[in-house]
């Protein structure tokens, strides 16, 4: 197959299929095990400097948000991070993490472009920015978990994205056709937030997937958390709602409000002047320290966070949320 | 603010709201794209189909989303999927039209939303492409929503994020998009705008109440093309104005 064309911008994370599978068939136990712990062990346990990084779903959506503080708790350096991301890799990017990103989108959403991404890019802080639209990112994730080594997609041809991105265009050998090549990408480590899970790591998700299922099955470590810890029968009753079943999973993290200040479809709503606080003290380096001195540093583990935040904030967000009709 | 006036992004979402065809299908971003579409639902369009990327679609739109995957864009929805499900449907060819932004737009409609200045060592890192390079190469036709000045309009843009007819006739297809697709029209702060067929530059279609054409060209920072008969954008109507303040957006996110 002849290549055309060859994105310029560094494959973060090479693939190795047949390493995959023998990581699945030797290192992900089939047993039931208990996978219950804290966001402290679970960080400690399975995320170090230097890994390759991804969350699900995003900054203000079903986002694992306790165990991206934990992570800037723990200070885990020179993250390589994949995706998008607007509080959860924000507060990463302020805290000096991330040093390579497989970058789709990182934004404020309705506020704009994030401060702490632009200082961290602009500075050089972040070495170096590999560029990929959000359809070509899950597709690679797909290959993964389809475990074959590429996928073909009509996403960012003819433009920059391609050139500074890690994919290749090829002539379709059936057709003749260009076609661009999207590499797998299989994470150091995933972290997913759902809305319940057993013990052993079976999660079931309520509201949009976003892409739960292509990450899940693209990692060699993965880190739940879950608003409700259940017991197997309930996951038994509802097994069409299993979006990952336990033996992907390699830590289960009891996290209520896990995804606060951002919403958790059918449990609680985003809690606006939450997130505005980040937008504005983020707009400077001092604001941001100070915020993450606030609500990170200063604070032991999720249970303190959510005393700080207190229950009437709490059960207003869980007012706001979305109800399934009646 | 009396009943008769109203502010340029208020006529820019009604502008780009009556550009909906009812019945169809059409990939919305956050922001002004999602204003339009509630307002066109509202009005002209009934029976859109807004889809959002992250997998909600056939949301019907009672309040504002302010994230492309919050419950607002499933809320009594026909399906609450996933990213690989919205895309592929876009990349199989079922989705209409997409709505676009950018910080950057160059006169064959392509956009840029990643930086200003150079790749490695930018002035303004921008937010990425998001779902947008995406939604500009699977949906049928495109528009894109843009404040219109010469540092936006611009003849190059910095990085080519998201295509629109990349170097004019049949690029895209030499690129190899799927044939048959590109940019329709482009809503700006001042006008509406569509593109030639021949030579797919971007072309001044309406202007907007009050505003000139030595106004347009003045903020256009390439030579646009212009058409046989201009027309002329109405101004938003009373009704509107009051869905838009009154049930669209009355936290003013927005406007």
């Amino acid at each position: 197959m002849q290549i055309l064309e060859s994105g310029i911008g560094e494959l973060i994370q090479p693939y190795d299929m047949d390493e995959f599978r023998e990581w699945n068939r030797t290192r992900k136990s089939r047993k039931l095990i208990d996978k219950r712990m804290s966001e402290h062990e679970a960080v400690s346990k399975f995320i170090y400097d230097g890994c390759y990084i991804g969350t699900e779903l995003y900054g203000t959506v079903r986002a694992p948000m306790s165990l991206a503080r934990e992570v800037v708790r723990q200070n885990k350096k020179d993250l390589r991070v994949c995706g998008q991301g607007v509080l959860e890799l924000d507060l990463w990017l302020a805290a000096g993490l991330i040093k390579k990103l497989d970058i789709t989108y990182i934004g404020l959403e309705v506020y704009g472009i994030p401060p702490s991404l632009r200082r961290a890019v602009e500075s050089g802080q972040v070495e170096s920015c590999v560029e990929w639209s959000n359809a070509s990112i899950t597709w690679r994730m797909k290959a993964a978990a389809m475990g074959v080594p590429f996928l073909p997609a009509r996403s960012m041809l003819g433009t920059d994205m391609l050139k500074y991105s890690a994919a290749k265009v090829v002539e379709d050998p059936f057709t003749g056709t260009r076609v661009a090549l999207l590499p797998a990408l299989i994470l150091d480590v995933g972290i997913i937030h759902v809305q319940r899970a057993d013990m052993y790591g079976n999660c079931q998700i309520e509201g949009i997937t976003g892409f739960a299922l292509e990450m899940s099955r693209a990692c060699k470590r993965l880190i739940i958390s879950a608003e409700k810890i259940v017991p197997t029968e309930e996951i038994r009753k509802y097994p069409d709602r299993t979006v990952i079943p336990y033996f992907l999973v390699d830590a289960v993290v009891h996290a209520p409000f896990g995804s606060f200040p951002g919403e958790m479809a059918y449990m609680y709503g985003r809690d606006e002047p939450a997130i505005k606080e980040w937008v504005d003290m983020s707009s400077t380096a001092e604001g941001a320290k100070t915020y993450l001195d606030k609500y990170v540093y200063g604070l032991k583990d999720h249970a303190e966070y959510l005393n700080l935040i207190g229950t009437e904030r709490l059960e207003q967000a869980v007012a706001t949320r979305e109800r399934r009709q009646a | 603010m009396t009943e008769n006036s109203y502010t340029k992004t208020e006529l820019m979402i009604c502008v780009a709201a009556r550009l909906f065809e009812d019945g169809t299908t059409c990939f919305i971003g956050t922001g002004i794209p999602m204003l339009a579409a509630m307002l066109a639902v509202k009005t002209t369009a009934p029976n859109l189909v807004p889809v959002f990327e992250f997998g909600g679609t056939g949301a019907i739109l009672e309040e504002l989303p302010r994230a492309v995957g919050e419950a607002r864009t499933f809320h009594k929805g026909i399906s609450a999927a996933g990213i690989c499900d919205t895309m592929e449907t876009a990349q199989r060819g079922f989705i209409d039209t997409g709505f676009l932004g950018g910080a950057q737009i160059d006169p064959y409609g392509n956009l840029n939303s990643v930086v200003i200045g150079d790749h490695d060592h930018p002035k303004v890192r921008l937010p990425g492409s998001g779902g947008g390079n995406d939604v500009g190469s699977f949906c049928w036709q495109t528009i894109a929503i843009m404040q219109h000045d010469a540092r936006r309009f611009i003849n190059k843009v910095d990085f080519l994020t998201t295509p629109g007819f990349l170097t004019g006739p049949g690029a895209r297809e030499a690129a190899g998009l799927p044939p048959g697709t590109g940019p329709a029209y482009v809503v700006s702060t001042l006008a509406l705008m569509d593109f030639d067929s021949d030579s797919c530059r971007m072309r001044l279609k309406a202007l907007y109440p009050g505003v000139t054409v030595e106004e347009v060209l003045a903020s256009t920072g390439f030579e646009l093309l212009m058409p046989a008969s201009l027309e002329a954008i109405p101004a938003p109507s009373a009704e509107e104005l009051r869905l838009l303040r009154e049930e669209i957006d009355p936290l003013k996110f927005y406007i």
